[in-house]
């Protein structure tokens, strides 16, 4: 305090406030440091934290449904899925439409396999419907082209369609056909709907806009000199069957208006959809496929986390799957035991060639660690191969054994394809994660402290447990933490030598991103997994403390 | 008969030799015998051997040759855990992972003694080091000098007859070093233990020990009491490593007694007791301690001897004078006197004369 002169606070020789200025040079030395490692740290984010931040939405969003089926999902909101009822015909007429759309843009299978995870049948109904529904569409087009030729032709309809004051729609289709592809849909379209035809036919108008900017701008056409889809047609169709636009239809001066006067007169097919969907395939008059639509409408879904852990979403809330399809939490539990056997037996393997490394002399202690490093200059499939020679039925162990006369020819060990040998494999390949580590530490423990207790009167085994084997658990900590780490996330070995008892959750991971494609539900298996690493370590730094934990 | 014996002869090195490598003996021929209670220190420069004795006697080396006897029996055949001998490491050794109340019951309770016994032992233990408030520390948590006492008390608190320290206070500043000396010596007399100590810091070796060996090559060069180790070395490894010396070499011209005359190198004679010296036409090293040289003439006998000497630099230290001169061939002789009112003060190129006693100036090998 001597510095200061008075009672206000101590100034640096500018005469800025020493804080002030210290503040200053600080920021500026982290701003320095910031920039400096600025790369890694964009380099970081971009190959670490945005993948995990995206696998963490993937494993919950659930959008496919919503912008598959735009109109459907709020229809489906006045339904009361509880009654037993299948939806309202308003609900199937929504759904024709989303579904024409979908199947030109083949998008409505992805549908089918997304809710066949959660209600088998699902995928194939989809494929089905898809691919039949232009047949629902062709009903009404022929009836309405027999009543009036004008209607086969593209350039008519366009002529019909076509005004000013539509562009609301367009924008609003554009988006709907954004959502469901994924694709930019911008483009000059060479077509606007007229106010007046989406007042008097919003069906039609909204078809035909949807038939617009498919044929512009995916097929590349003009709309003028293409047919409308048989979409259209059925939209034309459900605007004529409303009575309550008769009037409207009377007295429509625009173009084409006389056409549509006499369409509005005469009988157009009953058909609805409901019967036309049963049609296509029955199952779409069930209940429970229309309550797994429901269950499964929401952006967001805890769906995928549910079947991580065998459960599912009904309309009844959650309950467990049949006992047949239970698989993951077993599978968690194999992995997180078999990672711990794994991890014991590094560490009974490993404790003692550390101990050697630590303390041969130099030379032969070089010639070790070589023999330990050994297999990171080995492909790790090339290793795991090696693992299948020795651990067949036929392989090098079992005829050792045979020979020696310890295993009857008839009951040779079966070490490979189950637990065993994914077990034996893993623990051969994490074995330097354990030892390195160890290793490191041991060597900071000198050799004085065992002469120390010896020369108090320790026999070597009471030395060495009570001395040595305390100050190498931190080594022992380390290397745990980073075998069972890997362990509990390995995929190679255990799907090379696992077969199917000894394979970990991990093969599921990788069967569902490669094969079912099952993305979200595999993000969901991927996050358990990470949160469950996690709350190992928290568990861990509890019980045992991370700062107790070195590397070297 | 063995009572009387093992008392001169508590520890005994006897002819022992060693080598780690099969080609180097390290030690060479070690001989040495340690009465009961005695105070005894190996000193000598790095590499020496010094450390390597300790670890043989504590039974983590083995000798190569010859044979070590703790109390008249041979302990070639022991496991150090039961050879009973208290051991203070340079580094202390203190566990790291037990406090120091657990770190000094450790060999009570690998003795399998009783719990209450054991407490009130670490307590005695840590009073006697006056550490008795820390029982409950890690070692981590302990001064340099603390944990310098706490591994002293560790090493006594299972009543060793015998206590071997490397190189204890190597770490600690020059204060604490001198205050822990003190204590070191205090308590080994007053528990009467044996102790080897090693160090290769002198003005501890003379200060503490009733003996100090002297190794140098892997070979005692000398076994003495500190004031026998400095007034009268054996040879001139010694008179060089124990405190300053002058040397000068010459030539034995003539021997009368323990009387002798050395004609230098440059051709000027002087007085010398002979030591490592036994024939005319011998060549040696004669050595005089500096405060041994006597600058005023007048104190020397009629007949001694004298040399001429130039004052080549003058340093006021306080309680002395250190002088240097050029003698002979030699520009670091170095005298120093006390500083008395009579004691002139020397100015850099004066010429004076200097001799000594002939029993100050000892002829040594050369
Ligand atoms: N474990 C060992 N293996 C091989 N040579 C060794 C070993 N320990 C010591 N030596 C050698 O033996 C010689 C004597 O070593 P020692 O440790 O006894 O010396 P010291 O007198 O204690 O030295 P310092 O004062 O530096 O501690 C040295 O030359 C050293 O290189
Ligand atoms: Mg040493």
């Amino acid at each position: 305090m001597s510095d200061t002169t008075g009672s206000g606070p101590m100034l640096a020789a500018d005469g800025r406030p020493l804080k002030e200025s210290l503040g200053r040079a600080l920021r500026r030395q982290k701003l320095r440091a910031l920039a400096l490692i600025a790369p890694l740290l964009l380099f970081v984010l971009l190959t670490f934290v945005i993948p995990i931040v995206s696998m963490l939405i993937r494993s919950v969003e659930n959008e496919i449904v919503e912008t598959t089926l735009p109109g459907t999902v709020p229809a489906m909101a006045a339904w009361d899925s509880s009654t037993g009822e299948i939806p309202p015909e308003d609900v199937f007429q929504n759904l024709f439409f989303d579904m024409f759309n979908a199947s030109e843009a083949k998008e409505h299978t992805k549908l089918g396999t997304r809710l066949n995870y959660e209600n088998t049948g699902l995928a194939s109904m989809f494929r089905t419907s898809g691919r039949s529904i232009d047949d629902i569409g062709e009903v009404f087009q022929d009836a309405i082209e027999d009543i009036d030729e004008r209607w086969e032709e593209g350039a008519f309809w366009f002529e019909v369609m076509n005004g000013a004051g539509g562009d609301a729609l367009v924008a609003e289709r554009r988006a709907r056909w954004e959502d469901l592809t994924d694709d930019s849909m911008a483009g000059d379209l060479g077509f606007t709907p007229s106010q007046a035809i989406i007042d008097l036919l919003p069906n039609t108008a909204a078809a035909y806009t949807d038939f617009a900017i498919w044929t512009v701008i995916d097929d590349e056409d003009v709309v003028a000199e293409e047919d409308p889809w048989e979409a259209v047609y059925a939209a034309l169709a459900v605007d004529l069957r409303d009575p309550s636009r008769t009037a409207a239809i009377a007295g429509y001066q625009g173009a084409g208006a006389d056409a549509l006067q006499a369409l509005s007169a005469a009988e157009l097919p009953g058909l609805t959809f409901t019967e036309a969907f049963a049609e296509l395939d029955e199952d779409w008059g069930k209940v429970d496929v229309w309550q797994t639509i429901e269950v499964y409408s929401p952006t967001y879904t805890p769906g995928y986390f549910l079947n991580s852990v065998d459960r599912e979403l009904t309309i009844d809330g959650v309950q467990a799957r049949p006992e047949n399809e239970q698989l993951y939490v077993k599978l968690f539990g194999r992995t997180l035991w078999m990672s711990l056997i794994i991890t014991t037996s590094c560490i009974i393997l490993g404790y003692p060639i550390a101990w050697l490394l630590a303390n041969l002399p130099v030379r032969t202690a070089n010639v070790l660690m070589i023999l330990v490093l050994l297999p990171f200059w080995t492909s790790l499939l090339v290793r795991t191969s090696a693992w299948k020679v020795l651990l067949q039925q036929q392989g090098v162990i079992n005829e050792l054994l045979v020979w020696l006369g310890f295993v009857d020819d008839a009951n040779r060990l079966i070490l490979m394809n189950n637990s065993t040998g994914t077990i034996i494999a893993m623990t051969h390949i994490l074995l330097p994660f354990m030892i390195l580590p160890l290793y490191s530490v041991m060597k900071t423990i000198p050799p004085t402290y065992l002469r120390a207790a010896k020369s108090l009167g320790a026999t070597n085994w009471t030395a060495f447990w009570r001395v040595y084997f305390p100050q190498s658990v931190p080594g022992i900590g380390a290397g745990s933490i980073l075998v069972f780490i890997l362990a509990i996330g390995y995929y190679i070995t255990p799907e090379i030598v696992g077969g199917t008892d000894g394979v970990f959750i991990s093969n599921r991971i990788a069967y569902h991103i490669s094969r079912s494609l099952n993305w979200g539900l595999a993000a969901a298996l991927g996050t358990i997994l990470l949160v469950l690493v996690m709350a190992l370590y928290w568990l861990y730094d509890r019980i045992v403390g991370i700062d107790n934990v070195k590397l070297g | 008969m063995a009572d009387t014996q093992n008392d001169n002869s508590f520890v005994e090195f006897e002819r022992v030799q060693k080598s780690y490598d099969g080609e180097v003996l390290v030690v060479k021929d070690l001989n040495l015998q340690m009465p009961k209670g005695e105070f005894l220190t190996m000193l000598g420069p790095s590499g020496s051997g010094k450390t390597t004795c300790l670890m043989m006697l504590a039974g983590f080396e083995t000798a190569t040759h010859g044979d070590i006897r703790l109390d008249g029996k041979s302990i070639n055949d022991i496991p150090p855990h039961k050879r009973g001998i208290g051991m203070v490491f340079q580094n202390y050794a203190l566990f790291p992972h037990m406090t120091i109340g657990e770190n000094l019951s450790f060999p009570l309770e690998v003795r399998k003694m009783g719990k209450s016994e054991r407490e009130e032992k670490v307590k005695r233990a840590l009073d006697m080091v006056e550490m008795g408030a820390f029982g409950n520390r890690r070692p981590a948590q302990l001064s340099g000098g603390q944990q310098q006492r706490v591994a002293l008390a560790r090493a006594l608190v299972f009543e060793p007859e015998l206590v071997l320290m490397d190189e204890p206070l190597g770490a600690l500043d020059k204060q604490l070093r001198e205050k822990m000396q003190f204590e070191i010596t205090h308590l080994a007399h007053n528990l009467g233990i044996t102790t080897v100590y090693v160090t290769h810091d002198q003005t501890e070796a003379l200060t503490m020990s009733d003996r100090v060996a002297v190794f140098d090559d892997g070979r005692i060069q000398q076994l003495a009491p500190p004031d026998e180790l400095y007034e009268e070395p054996q040879n001139s490894f010694v008179a060089q490593f124990i405190g300053e010396n002058n040397t000068l070499s010459g030539v034995v011209t003539k021997m009368e007694g323990d009387k002798c005359v050395v004609k230098l190198d440059s051709g000027e004679e002087i007085d010398a007791k002979p030591v490592n010296v036994s024939n005319v036409g011998d060549r040696t090293t004669v050595s005089i301690r500096p405060e041994r040289v006597e600058t005023n003439k007048e104190r020397l006998s009629k007949d001694a001897h004298t040399l001429k000497a130039e004052v080549l630099e003058f340093i006021y230290m306080g309680d002395i004078f250190r002088t240097r001169l050029r003698v002979g061939d030699s520009d670091e002789f170095i005298v120093k006197t006390r500083n008395a009112p009579d004691q002139p003060r020397l100015r850099p190129g004066e010429m004076i004369e200097i001799g000594w006693l002939p029993e100050d100036c000892r002829a040594l090998d050369a």
